[in-house]
């Protein structure tokens, strides 16, 4: 029964992480870029600084009306927003925070769930797109089916060079293998497997698929209100969870300078949130890729440089030992 | 086995928690909003004119090749996953190494074939 309550505490940790920290970077994001342009920013909501500009955004969305086009075919567009959102809540259950088992599900395959079920979540905007029997939709779901498609491959191939690294797929197993000069030895990897997965979230510069200057709002165009919202959310969850395994897979996850058990989810939170940082710093910096360039990027340089970390990182593995 | 049913129990659970939270929210918001349907508002948004053709437009697949590439590759890559895990074993040597560099050259091979062939340009 014990061992029943600790599941349960658990899950509810996850929860809770799921709900709370995609808000934090969205406000994150709403402040940093504010400063990058040189710009206010919400101020008003809340009084000091504009801290509950959030939920009054989260307000309004629940006010709004739900609106399902008379063309749409119904089921798949009502579906569409929990198949993007949920399964970003699923990837947070096998990542780590600390050490001995301070991690909801201690996966053995960690890796391949986390990769796998992570790749569900862009059906949600392909569902989107197609259901919404939009040109504009319809243009945006093509757009994400291909940024996946070119995308996934560099992403796969960079993890798995850390996989190799350590010689497990379960994501402690791979912190616990973690030493200070995977650092420069993964650099590469960890640069394609971040790139790759911001492509895979279709964060500027690669948001051609949602292009809101061409097309409207791509898959989302005839989405509003909660379900909108949900799409919004899902954006953020795959920052957080993107951020959460680059630090896991590169960055030593929990390790920190001092205190690793009692503070390794500070370190993983720190870790985390400055990557979230460089997410929005490259969507105020990079204006968007256009579509032949991103699948250029894709082919031409990210597929060519990761199988180059697998064999270096093969390479070093089996010469070292 | 038991154990194999028992960690994915959890994600089971964890997946029906997910579902009652965008189902939940969805329908405590059926409480809160509005529901005035008119025909107008229901029809396909175009940027305000009256939609032009068929809701289903027709679009040219251009990155098809892309996607038979993707594939190939993929079904290529999940083969790294369970070989990543033991290919470093004490007592394969260099083996693995060379198998390694054998993969990989096929990989690049066929990269290179696609690249001269002219399918990774855009058109």
């Amino acid at each position: 029964m014990p061992d029943l309550l600790v599941i349960v505490l658990k899950l509810l940790a996850v929860a809770a992480g799921f709900a709370v920290l995609p808000l934090l970077i969205g406000q994150a994001e709403h402040k940093v870029m504010a400063h990058m342009q040189g710009r206010l920013g919400p101020m008003y909501a809340g009084a000091f600084h504009g801290w509950a500009q959030l939920v009054a955004d989260g307000v309004k969305f629940a006010q709004k009306e739900d609106v399902v086009p008379a063309a749409a075919d119904r089921r798949i567009f009502k579906l569409a927003p929990g198949v993007a959102l949920v399964p970003y809540l699923l990837v947070l259950l096998v990542v780590p925070v600390g050490p001995h088992g301070q991690v909801a599900l201690d996966l053995g395959p960690g890796l391949f769930f986390a990769l796998a079920v992570m790749g569900v979540g862009v059906i949600g905007a392909i569902m989107a797109g197609w259901s919404s029997a939009n040109k504009y939709a319809l243009l945006g779901g093509m757009r994400v089916a291909a940024q996946l498609m070119s995308y996934e491959l560099p992403m796969v191939f960079a993890a798995s060079s850390a996989a190799m690294a350590a010689g497990t797929l379960s994501l402690s197993g791979i912190v616990e293998e973690w030493h200070w000069w995977w650092l420069p030895w993964q650099a590469v990897g960890a640069a394609v497997f971040f790139v790759a997965g911001l492509a895979e979230l279709r964060r500027p510069p690669f948001d051609m698929p949602v292009a809101d200057s061409e097309i409207i709002f791509g898959p989302y165009t005839e989405y509003g209100g909660l379900r909108f919202a949900f799409f919004l959310l899902a954006e953020y969850a795959g920052i957080l969870v993107l951020c959460a395994l680059t630090t896991v897979l590169f960055l030593g996850g929990w390790r920190g300078p001092f205190l690793d058990t009692e503070l390794g989810w500070l370190w993983t939170l720190v870790k985390v949130f400055a990557l979230a940082f460089v997410v929005i710093w490259v969507r105020v910096s990079y204006p968007r890729m256009r579509e032949d360039q991103l699948q250029r990027l894709a082919w031409a340089w990210l597929v060519p440089l990761s199988l180059a970390q697998l064999a270096l990182t093969g390479a070093v593995r089996v010469l070292a030992a | 086995m038991q154990d194999y049913s028992h960690t994915y129990a959890v994600v089971a659970a964890l997946l029906l928690i997910g579902g009652g939270i965008v189902a939940g929210g969805l329908a405590a918001n059926r409480g809160l909003r509005p529901n005035r349907p008119t025909v107008e508002k229901l029809t396909t948004y175009e940027c305000g004119v009256d939609p032009v053709g068929g809701g289903w437009a027709q679009s040219y697949v251009r990155y098809y090749v892309f996607g038979y590439l993707y594939v190939i590759f993929a079904v290529d890559a999940v083969f790294l996953f369970p070989w990543a895990t033991v290919f470093a074993a004490p007592g394969f040597g260099a083996t693995t190494l060379v198998e390694m560099f054998v993969f990989l050259a096929f990989l690049a091979t066929g990269l290179l074939y696609a690249g001269r062939k002219g399918v990774l340009s855009w058109v």
